[in-house]
């Protein structure tokens, strides 16, 4: 045999080989994924330290949310333009000590439903009674979600209503019921959005609005007089919704005043998250937009600055779906989490955790999307996520949501979907142009995500192993500690499905420690202010949020997770205001309520 | 993609030219290279075609060493790099994956496949188009290869459009991209008519910017096409008839695919009827 001979039959070998390993490797890594989460809830506690248990039946809870049916022009593929609108968000409206839950609906004549906690493990829906369930009414739009503020610091939240439609605004008369402020406030009659947060971003002590803009505000979606109302672009639109920020003038009234500081933007919104991720006192604001880039706006109290493509976070257009902060490396910043669509050998956009490059901070904060280092780069057609700890270990997990349309399982429409989504901006653009989807799923019934930080730079999904086994169209998830035992439950907005109510049980050797903060000079609802644990050697941060991840609203109060042993050294609290509280050595296992010292 | 450059039957500068003449001159072996270059970054500073420099880069490196280290064991020479370097570029731009070794393992083995996968001396896979398929069919949940970059706006097309069909036109193959633009079209209408599908979306995958790479650069492989002109028109009819069939059958990757099967194939067709003609001579002769 000659050597070239013996070369041929080596390199033949070798080809085969590196194409056989893919698809080997596959199989042996799917066979210890389907290892790992095969467990009930004994072995996921004593595996993983919690497991999750659906309980909204139990609770009381029977809400199943309706998708809006716009003009008829778009019945061709109404499952796709009508796949928004499941939302959820944490509220204590009653002041009671206990986390209600308000969810969104979003056909016409649907109800929206706040569940009062009624203290023994069940819930009441008492949006009816209170003035804020009939709010999706024929000519006034649908809700898209909802976040609670107190903007007028009279200590109860009041509701913000985000719409496809005529936003609103409700002020909370005392937890016993609600009255309709929007004229009053200088609403405007439209706005399509699914995005809106609050924040206090000029330190003023009242708490401001944005609302981000989906599809453009001049479009009417029940009542269309046409059908070029879709991205001009799979990935780089500029034809969505126009972008706002409500600043509170302190007398029941807001002025807009987006534009002129700075915030003009035509992408096409679907999640905003604010906080100070430069530690200058000021909310910065991450915007994730579908079709499109990020935008993340570096805040210095008077005006916005878009930075995204100067930091890193606002160059690879993808499809974006939520912003949510976490300081998952204990070391007191933050990682942004952007969610993204991800369909095995179709379009693999990947998540985007956006971790602060080493060395890098103040202005010249630099991020790098890490996601596929730590793991939670996959996750289907991914919506909704938050960062919490859930196992109190110490490290904050991450809870994601995912499932985009799920009608017929044996039909996709992904073929269509890829074949217009590469087209023309004359093709993409008009609803006439795209098949008709014929009851065809688009990336339906999937499984969802419950990343486990293991606190050196991995995260582990164990979805599967702690109980998290739906398949619905998750939307909107929020995390509170519902039943006042010092563990994070969770809370999922499905679209055209239910909601569901994730009860957590954890490992009782780990610890915690939860604040609910009241500002005085600063906003009320202390949105912004910070709150620095210090136990262990070691730090990290949480900020009270006005509403993060997508269309949803984690609990007011602060959880963290202390792990075993812990020896607490202080909290450090930075309001809005500017103050810094210390509080040194406060007990493990306690909810601390504090005030902001006059 | 492919290397249309390398052996196109042009006239090569006449030798006495000006160097700055060469190197400008359609028949230089470079623009090719060049071209495919100025696509790439012209998508990425524009638009951000691509997630990271790093990525690509890998793919280009990967391309040309397994081209390098394979044609000196193979052909005992340093083979020029020009061919692997527009692979390698290809790979780079068309697939899409969150993790590095996919651009790595995907060059390798569109390189490999021009080595392993030969009859009478001849590789008869376009050697991008083998590997891009190859993943996309074995590793459908780490790559995937997106037509959707460049803003699926008409001018950087018509850029593309305008380079590519000049140096196409040189090179005396734009008959192929031409008949092959022809058929898609001729066939989308037929699609829109069987399925009832809106023809604006049939025709729509066309009209995106990263299509046009496979029409100049794929189909038209002088490496792995027919030789006659006649049997290139009727070999890319049958591609696109393939792929329309593929499409009916909604196949996202029907382009790649369809030139998979049909490529090699008419190579095959090809070789044979050499081979029977070269033995119908030989015994004549004798």
């Amino acid at each position: 045999m000659t050597g070239a001979r013996i070369a041929r039959i080596v390199l033949g070998i070798l080809f085969i080989g590196l194409l056989a390993a893919p698809p080997v490797m596959k199989r042996i890594s799917a066979r210890r994924a389907a290892d790992r989460s095969q467990a009930d809830a004994r072995t996921a506690l004593a595996r993983h330290g919690f497991y999750l248990q659906e309980v909204s039946q139990v609770a009381g809870i029977n809400f199943a949310h309706q998708s809006p049916a716009l003009d008829p022009k778009l019945a061709p593929i109404m499952p796709e333009v009508a796949s928004m609108g499941a939302g959820v968000s944490i509220v204590d409206f009653d002041r009671d000590g206990w986390s209600d839950i308000y969810v969104t609906n979003s056909a016409i004549g649907s109800k929206n439903a706040l569940y009062r906690n009624l203290g023994d493990g069940t819930f009441k829906d008492v949006a009816g009674e209170l003035g804020i369930a009939d709010v999706n009414q024929d000519g006034t739009g649908v809700s898209t979600g909802a976040v609670w503020g107190d903007y007028d610091n009279d200590g109860y939240e009041d509701l913000f209503l985000i719409k496809w439609g005529r936003p609103e605004l409700f002020h909370n008369d005392h937890g016993h019921g609600f009255t309709r402020v929007s004229k009053q406030a200088g609403l405007p009659p439209w706005i399509n959005a699914n995005t809106g947060i609050w924040f206090d971003y000029d330190g003023d002590g009242l708490l401001d609005l944005f609302v981000g803009g989906y599809y453009s505000e001049d479009i009417d979606l029940w009542h269309l007089t046409t059908t070029r109302i879709m991205p001009e672009s799979f990935e780089y639109a500029k034809n969505g919704g126009r972008k706002y920020l409500f600043h509170n003038l302190g007398n029941g009234k807001f002025e807009e005043v987006g534009e002129k500081l700075g915030i003009n933007s035509r992408r096409w919104a679907l999640a905003a998250a604010a906080a100070d991720l430069r530690g200058t006192g000021h909310p910065d604001l991450f915007i994730a937009n579908d079709y499109g880039v990020s935008e993340l706006y570096f805040n210095d109290g008077k005006r916005f600055h878009e930075v995204g493509e100067q930091t890193g976070v606002g160059f690879a257009p993808k499809s974006g779906m939520n912003a949510a902060f976490g300081d998952i490396f204990n070391q007191g910043r933050y990682a942004v989490y952007v969610s993204n669509i991800s369909e095995d050998g179709i379009l693999i956009q990947g998540n985007n955790l956006w971790v602060p490059k080493e060395g890098t901070g103040g202005d010249a904060i630099k991020y790098d999307n890490l996601a596929r280092d730590f793991g939670v780069e996959l996750g289907g057609w991914s919506f909704g996520a938050q960062f919490g700890d859930l196992n109190n270990d110490g490290t904050l997990d991450l809870y994601l949501t995912n499932g985009y349309i799920s009608l017929d399982r044996n039909r996709s429409y992904w073929y269509d979907f890829s074949k217009v989504a590469g087209g023309n901006s004359t093709i993409i653009g008009d609803a006439k142009n795209w098949p008709a989807f014929e009851g065809r799923s688009l990336s339906g019934y999937q499984t969802k995500r419950v990343w486990l930080n293991d606190g050196a730079g991995k995260f582990v999904d164990v979805a599967q192993a702690v109980g998290v086994t739906d398949t619905h169209d998750g939307r909107a998830v929020a995390l509170a500690d519902l039943w006042n035992r010092g563990v994070l439950d969770v809370v999922v907005a499905n679209q055209n499905g239910p909601l569901l109510v994730y009860k957590n049980t954890v490992t009782p050797e780990n610890e915690w420690i939860e604040f609910e903060l009241e500002g005085t000079a600063s906003n009320r609802s202390a949105i912004g202010a910070q709150v620095a644990l210090l136990w262990n050697g070691q730090q990290q941060v949480q900020e009270v949020s006005g509403g993060s991840g997508f269309a949803a609203q984690n609990q007011r109060r602060l959880h963290f997770g202390l792990g075993k042993y812990p020896q607490i050294e202080k909290a450090v609290i930075r309001w809005p205001s500017g103050k810094v509280q210390t509080i040194d050595k406060p007990a493990a296992e306690q909810l601390h309520k504090i005030k902001e010292a006059e | 993609m492919s290397q249309p450059m390398t052996a196109p039957p042009t006239m090569p500068p006449p030798a006495s030219a000006s160097p700055w003449k060469r190197w400008f001159s359609l028949e230089n072996r470079y623009i090719a290279p060049i071209f495919i270059t100025c696509i790439l970054l012209g998508g990425h500073l524009s638009f951000g075609i691509l997630e990271s420099y790093k990525k690509t880069l890998l793919a280009i490196v990967v391309s040309i060493a397994t081209e390098l280290v394979l044609g000196r064991i193979f052909f005992h020479k340093w083979v020029h790099p020009a061919s692997a370097y527009i692979t390698g570029i290809s790979v780079g731009i068309l697939v899409r994956s969150p993790a590095f070794w996919p651009y790595a393992l995907c060059s390798a083995i569109s390189i490999m496949s021009k080595y392993v996968l030969r009859i009478k001396g001849r590789h008869i896979w376009n050697p991008s188009n083998f590997g891009i398929s190859a993943m996309l069919f074995l590793v459908p949940e780490t790559v995937a290869s997106l037509s959707i970059q460049w803003g699926n706006y008409l001018l950087p097309m018509v850029v593309i459009w305008v380079l590519g069909s000049v140096i196409i036109w040189r090179l005396r193959r734009f008959h192929i991209t031409g008949i092959y633009v022809a058929s898609f079209i001729a066939f989308a209408f037929l699609r829109s008519w069987i399925t009832g599908s809106p023809w604006q979306s049939e025709i729509a995958p066309i009209t995106g910017p990263m299509y046009q790479l496979f029409i100049f650069f794929m189909i038209t492989d002088p490496k792995t096409t027919v030789r006659s002109k006649t049997w290139q028109c009727i070999v890319v009819v049958v591609i696109a008839l393939v792929e329309m069939v593929m499409r009916l059958n909604q196949i996202v990757y029907a382009p790649f695919y369809a030139l998979f099967i049909v490529g090699p194939t008419a190579m095959q067709i090809e070789i044979w009827m050499d081979s029977r003609r070269a033995s119908t001579a030989n015994l004549a002769a004798h």
